[in-house]
């Protein structure tokens, strides 16, 4: 009880640390690694919540994911002159900063504590109709059954950032080559690293989705390490980055949320409701969706991470 | 049996925190970045290493000692290749020479 309690309490307050740190620094790549560390360590706190999906996902979207796009953003940066420092904020400007930051810590503060006793849970009804959907985990069951059309909205959002990353392609550059190009390293860790992780890392993707029906895991997670196989042969310079105009792109990126939305009609055809599975083929149509899913979110967070195209020099 | 198991796993755990302890030590207490990343593979490939093979008698599955074994392995591969890639970095910057 009391060592569970204190690795708890250090858990917590690394947590703390990390992201005053991440917030604090000045220098951007140590906000970057920061912010990567601060996200290992959630990972560790859902863990220890016994929510192994979500810990799953921020491992390999919140820390892996996002920190290799903060690091790409910094190295973008480093190419840009200094911002020129902001005026002085006067000392008025100051304290009503300073009052809307505690009204707003106040307000969380008290949100949290007037939470109702036992604190209201959709747990049981879950529990209760996990048999309808042929599937074993529950959090796969409420993201793919119950609360379908978040996962179709999420969805969508990645290929809408995807579409918002190509809007910044600089004049002359559309529809060329994504990313900045990367120089061919032919030996050395980096070299080693692009050719023994990929054949380990696909079959590790296929088994993460795989086993989301009745285990931790989903098309989330196995979507970043699909995505990270494939950019780190391209970081080497291994494997030519795509034209972004290609059409086996475009249709890979489109195909999970349109194969969602296409399901989702039949089911307001066949049992008259959006997203709705006629009974008995629930897992077959799940199973259908993630798969593809998987392959339209691991190419769009592939893109997100190599940018928009660069104008030819 | 499960005694022995016990023994073996406690022992090894804590040879493995010992690394992990005397990595960080060195981490932080070390004068430059070329002996901060030797203690810094040394905690992830020995200390995890220990900390593995402590946890392999409580496993109750073949599965679960592969996969154990897997991800060391992995680690191993990851630090083995992360530490010559910043000392490549730092040479090419000038820092070490």
């Amino acid at each position: 009880m009391i060592p569970a309690l204190a690795a708890d309490g250090l858990l917590a307050a690394g947590i703390l640390a990390l992201a005053l740190g991440c917030v604090a620094t000045r220098r951007a790549f140590a906000s970057a690694a920061l912010f990567i560390a601060y996200g290992l360590l959630l990972a560790l706190a859902w863990a220890r919540l016994d929510a192994p999906d979500v810990a799953l996902t921020e491992a390999s979207i919140g820390a892996g994911l996002s920190g290799v796009l903060l690091l790409g953003g910094v190295r973008r940066l480093e190419g840009l002159a200094e911002p020129s420092p902001d005026a002085e904020t006067g000392p008025l400007l100051t304290i009503l900063i300073g009052i809307g930051c505690a009204a707003l810590t106040v307000a969380i503060g008290a949100a949290v504590l007037l939470l109702p006793d036992p604190t209201p849970s959709l747990a049981p009804q879950v529990a209760a109709n996990l048999a309808t959907t042929d599937l074993g985990n529950p959090v796969t069951a409420v993201l793919m059954s119950f609360r379908a059309l978040d996962t179709l909205l999420e969805s969508a959002v990645v290929l809408l950032a995807v579409v918002c990353v190509w809007a910044l392609t600089p004049e002359g550059g559309w529809g060329g080559v994504a990313g900045l190009r990367q120089p061919v390293v032919r030996d050395g860790p980096l070299a080693l690293l692009a050719r023994v992780l990929p054949p380990l890392g696909i079959v590790i993707a296929i088994h993460i989705l795989w086993v989301g029906a009745d285990a931790p895991g989903g098309k989330f997670q196995a979507a970043a390490v699909l995505a990270a196989m494939w950019l780190m042969p391209w970081m080497a310079g291994l494997a030519p980055a795509p034209r972004i105009d290609a059409r086996w792109l475009r249709l890979v990126l489109a195909a999970g949320p349109a194969l969602f939305i296409l399901i989702g009609l039949g089911g307001a055809l066949a049992e008259g409701a959006f997203l709705a599975y006629p009974p008995g083929w629930a897992k077959p149509l799940i199973l259908a969706i993630e798969i593809v899913l998987t392959a339209s979110i691991a190419v769009a967070l592939a893109l997100l991470v190599m940018g928009p195209p660069e104008p030819p020099r | 049996m499960s005694l022995l198991a016990d023994g073996v796993t406690i022992l090894c755990v804590l040879a493995g925190l010992v690394f992990f302890a005397a990595g960080t030590v060195g981490l932080l207490r070390f004068p430059d970045t070329a002996s901060r990343l030797h203690a810094l593979t040394k905690a992830d490939h020995l200390g995890l290493g220990l900390v593995v093979l402590g946890l392999l008698p409580q496993m109750d599955s073949l599965a679960g000692i592969l996969r154990l074994l897997a991800f060391w392995a992995l680690v191993l591969l990851a630090s083995a290749a992360t530490g010559p890639m910043i000392a490549r970095l730092l040479r090419r910057q000038g820092g070490i020479t």
